[in-house]
């Protein structure tokens, strides 16, 4: 333990303790601004100094350790004026169009302003840089906002392992984004869009949408049907100001209702269809691999619903294709039902229906561009929107969420169970598919309280997990005695070790689920901000127990899934279910 | 007396020539490391880039760490405006430079040293190797595993800055990293590091040669030794010479002035600015209790007459550090270039004169706050020239 002095306050803190830390423990607040919990060690905007007795100059709060007797001042008259400065400085680089910035009120630097208290200023001089990118479908990069606190290159290189976003060029005509005459749109950006979660300003933001959506339901001679998925709920409430993990499930589904969608549908239901034909899938590739003697099976399986990752992978591991599942994310399938089963159920010419998707998810409006997501030369999904997206449309429409009364999902792609709704976090997608093909398995429930996989949830980078297969049903008898391993990962970079396991073939999985975003769905890029662990905790204790609160369980006892198959699809893999719901992937080049 | 053609008196350890390098490198890696380590520490040899930090502590320190793996390395990535000393060892006693970075490595124990080359002295790159392979082959000769090679930088000064120089040799961009940890403990690679400047292994070499005590008998208290000078500007005399630390710079300018010198750049851009006024009372050297206004300086030496104009000056300073800022912390990124649009602001009139004052409050900022020494250094020369030229700023 290491005993120091802050502002005259004696503290004990364990060794290897910030400053800034420190005074954190004992609530003790330091003005900051590049900060960022558990990973950022840079130190580069200079808002957290503080005066140690002895030492020199200030120093940053943030990466300096705290030692044996230290006495710090985090307001003495020095720091006080050299915060002021600093900040004055930020100010002078950054454009003062505060009203009509889509982080109006929603602004790190704002809430700085308000704690520094600046009302003069003084150093107005040159703006360095003013390139806006929007080539990108997912996210658009305006570089006179950036403040380059470089929080997005710490994501991108060392939470994503992307390493895309990074300082380029020197001194004051230093710029932060892809080399200088590369475009997001055409470089290795995976749309995962962690780096707008974390922009402190406007420098990044999701591409915006709702212009689209907007006109669509102006428009009297069309059909808008709109869906929304699991992790939208989990999160939507915090741009109306409700604690974060607050379900809001029935007033988003009214909000919807209210902004004039025709249908409001769920994407968990699609979530049930994927968790019938991932596992279908799954099933047959492992029949593949130990019931066969060709043994042409390519274990392990990985899951495709996270489009982030898709992206990443055929940029990264083109060789490793045929691992991932065939499966459309749950959003696609629904758009191609709707456009299909819906349009032809209700009569309606699906060239006049408008699907708009809610989504967590920035990658998810590349998604709906590439070409595979198109079937009888209609797009599958026409627009998707992000939560911020919704949260935004929503006050612009004068709609008083917090009063709203609960409303519905409609029928017939509404019906979810509580396998679905736990797609939105890490972990609940392989759960969900073990409920299933357990069962298929087996004859009997899933092992483990609640249905639960424990060591497959919470937010650890890879998780794994091992369910030994006793007593199959004879069609399974095979798989007697075999021990099925799993691992889940959320963050590109955890996707990374696992992909050069399976290069290496060392991998000793039969099945992986990997999410783009560390902690899965819940915290995408297109979710609601600020977005640390304990928020992302919350958000997925919420979708837990949105899962627990229903009586429908599993995604194979689903009635309105049971219905689809009888009316529509067939069985799960096939003709029509190949033609809808499945995808192929495409060989990018790796820079 | 000084002899009238030179008042101040001539050291010539550096450059005097190196042909017993076998002998000394021989003798002294057979002196056990703790003995070479209280030689320097006893010739009380400084940091000669200009930081002054003394040697003998830093190789000690650096020996004390328990790892297998180590480096030694020489920045040579001589960038500071007005210094040309490190390039002129290089190309006349390259040996010197070798020796010592292998007696380090013999001392802190590591086997493989680097000298880290400034961009712009490409052309020194094959006469240099040669001399690092004349030097392999001799310490294949006697079995003594030490191999050095050479890292060329790309031309940018922040990269002299030894963890921005670390950050640079590792492929990744030159910015300095924050301290602590310092290379001692987490250098190159992430191993403890000796990175010592091209002249201090220089003088190592001849501290190796004669003893702690002919170096320590020269300069004065807490400045010992000699040190090699740039001397450039409005002077007769420009070129490279080695003198006694401790020196006036009144001295100084009687000797190396024009007879018209208004002032004088000590440590070069990121350096102090003296005006005339100063000179009595400035000796050149390192901080020191008893000392007075010392300055210390990597060599570098600017004298200015009455035809320059300080306004001039500080503009090409500052183009200079907005420029050559790494672009990492706010301070310096942002300050140089609103430091370079004030001063402008005021000579055009579009700022009154008091405008400069604020200016100062902003130097004062980012010799507090700023990341590394290039940011903090810039309120050195601000703050002289404005204060002691207000007028040239404003008219």
């Amino acid at each position: 333990m290491i005993n120091l002095t802050i502002n005259n306050k004696k503290l004990q803190v364990e060794e290897g303790t910030t400053i800034f830390e420190a005074a954190k423990l004992n609530n003790i607040l330091i003005p900051h601004f590049c900060y960022m919990e558990n990973v950022h060690q840079i130190g580069s905007c200079r808002i957290c100094v503080v005066e140690v007795e002895g030492g020199k100059t200030l120093m940053a709060s943030c990466v300096t350790p705290a030692t044996e007797g230290m006495i710090v001042h985090t307001n003495s008259e020095r720091v006080r004026d050299v915060r002021k400065v600093i900040f004055e400085l930020m100010l002078s680089d950054h454009p003062k169009e505060c009203l009509s910035c889509w982080r109006n009120q929603n602004c790190e630097l704002q809430d700085l302003g308000n704690l520094i208290q600046l009302h003069e200023f003084r150093y107005e001089g040159a703006k360095s840089k003013d390139v806006i990118d929007s080539s990108s479908p997912s996210i658009v990069r305006d570089s006179s906002k950036c403040i380059l606190c470089r929080r997005c290159v710490t994501v991108c290189n060392e939470i994503q392992g992307v390493g895309l976003m990074n300082p380029h060029h020197r001194g004051f005509s230093t710029f932060i984004g892809p080399s200088e005459d590369e475009l997001l749109g055409e470089s290795v950006c995976t749309n995962c869009g962690q780096c707008v979660l974390v922009c402190p300003v406007g420098a990044l933001k999701e591409k915006d949408s709702t212009a689209a959506v907007w006109e669509a339901l102006y428009d009297k001679s069309r059909t808008v049907v709109v869906q929304t998925a699991p992790a939208v709920r989990a999160a939507l409430g915090e741009v109306f100001a409700y604690e974060p993990g607050t379900l809001v499930t029935g007033k988003m589904a009214a909000a919807l209702h209210q902004l004039g969608f025709d249908y409001v549908f769920d994407t968990n239901f699609a979530a049930d269809l994927t968790i019938m034909e991932e596992g279908s899938e799954f099933l047959e590739r492992v029949t593949n691999a130990f019931n066969t003697k060709e043994k042409n099976h390519v274990l392990p399986m990985i899951t495709s619903c996270s489009p982030g990752w898709i992206k990443f992978m055929e940029h990264r591991y083109p060789d490793q294709l045929a691992h991932l599942s065939s499966c459309k994310s749950p959003h696609m399938m629904l758009g191609a039902l709707t456009k299909t089963y819906f349009a032809e159920k209700m009569n309606i010419d699906p060239a006049k229906l408008f699907v708009v998707s809610v989504m967590p998810c920035t990658a998810k409006k590349f998604e709906i561009t590439r070409p595979e997501m198109f079937s009888n030369g209609l797009a599958d999904v026409d627009a998707v929107i992000t939560t911020r997206e919704l949260g935004r449309m929503i006050k612009d429409a004068g709609i008083d969420f917090r009063s709203l009364e609960d409303g519905e999902f409609d029928s017939p792609l509404g019906l979810s169970s509580g396998a679905a709704d736990i797609f939105g976090t890490t972990g609940g997608v392989m759960e969900a598919a073990l409920r299933t093909v357990y069962e298929l398995v087996t004859g009997r429930e899933l092992p483990g309280i609640k249905l639960h996989i424990k060591p497959l949830s919470g937010l650890n980078r890879i998780k794994t997990a091992e369910l030994k297969i006793e007593n199959p049903l004879p069609a399974y008898s095979f798989l007697n005695g075999v021990t099925v391993k799993v691992a889940v990962t959320s963050g590109l970079k955890g996707a990374a070790e696992l992909l050069e396991q399976i290069k290496n073939g060392t991998s000793p999985y039969h099945f992986i689920e990997i999410m783009g975003c560390p902690g899965g769905c819940i915290s995408g890029g297109g979710q609601p901000r600020p977005v640390n662990d304990a928020i992302r905790t919350l958000r997925l204790e919420a979708i837990y127990r949105e899962d627990e609160g229903k009586l429908l369980r599993k995604s194979h006892e689903n009635e309105d899934i049971q219905m689809l198959y009888r009316d529509f699809l067939g069985a799960p893999l096939g003709h029509k279910s190949h033609e809808l719901l499945h995808t192929v992937y495409a060989q990018r080049s790796k820079n | 007396m000084p002899s009238p053609a030179y008042l101040l008196k001539r050291v010539d350890f550096i450059f005097k020539d190196e042909k017993d390098w076998k002998e000394i490198l021989k003798n002294s890696i057979n002196r056990p490391a703790h003995e070479l380590i209280n030689e320097l520490i006893s010739s009380e040899l400084k940091g000669r880039g200009g930081a002054g930090f003394p040697t003998g502590l830093k190789w000690k320190l650096t020996a004390e760490v328990d790892d297998s793996i180590k480096y030694v390395i020489c920045n040579a990535d001589e960038g500071e405006p007005g210094t040309f000393k490190d390039r002129e060892i290089l190309s006349k006693v390259p040996l010197k430079v070798l020796t010592s970075m292998a007696v380090c490595g013999h001392v802190i124990g590591s086997k493989e040293g680097y000298i880290y080359l400034r961009g712009e002295y490409f052309f020194l790159q094959p006469e240099l190797n040669k001399s690092i392979r004349e030097f392999k082959d001799y310490c294949n000769e006697i079995n003594f595993d030490f191999t050095i090679r050479i890292f060329m930088g790309s031309g940018a000064y922040i990269c002299g800055e030894e963890t921005a120089l670390f950050e640079s040799m590792e492929g990744k961009r030159g910015e300095p990293r924050n301290k602590p940890p310092f290379p001692s403990t987490y250098g190159y690679m992430g191993k403890p590091t000796v990175i010592n400047n091209v002249e201090t292994l220089a003088h190592c070499y001849t501290i190796f040669e004669y003893g702690s005590k002919r170096f320590y008998d020269l300069g004065v208290q807490y400045s010992r030794g000699s040190k090699l000078f740039s001397v450039s500007g409005d002077t007769p005399k420009p070129g490279i010479y080695e003198l006694e630390l401790g020196m006036s710079l009144v001295d100084f300018v009687d000797e190396f002035g024009d007879g018209d010198t208004k002032a004088v750049q000590v440590g070069g851009a990121s350096g102090f600015l003296v005006p005339r006024k100063g000179f009595r009372e400035t000796t050149i050297g390192f901080q020191g209790k008893l000392t007075g206004i010392s300055l210390p300086t990597g060599g570098s030496m600017m004298l200015f007459n009455s035809s320059r104009s300080m306004y001039n000056v500080l503009d090409n300073y500052l183009e200079f550090f907005r420029e050559e800022s790494c672009g990492q912390c706010t301070p310096c990124r942002v300050g140089c270039q609103q430091l370079l649009n004030g001063i402008k602001a005021v000579k055009r009139g579009e700022k009154n004169a008091l405008y400069l004052n604020k200016l100062m409050r902003l130097t004062e900022t980012m010799q507090y706050t700023a990341k590394c020494g290039l940011g903090q250094s810039v309120a050195n020369s601000f703050s002289a020239i404005v204060e002691n030229f207000r007028e040239e700023m404003i008219y």
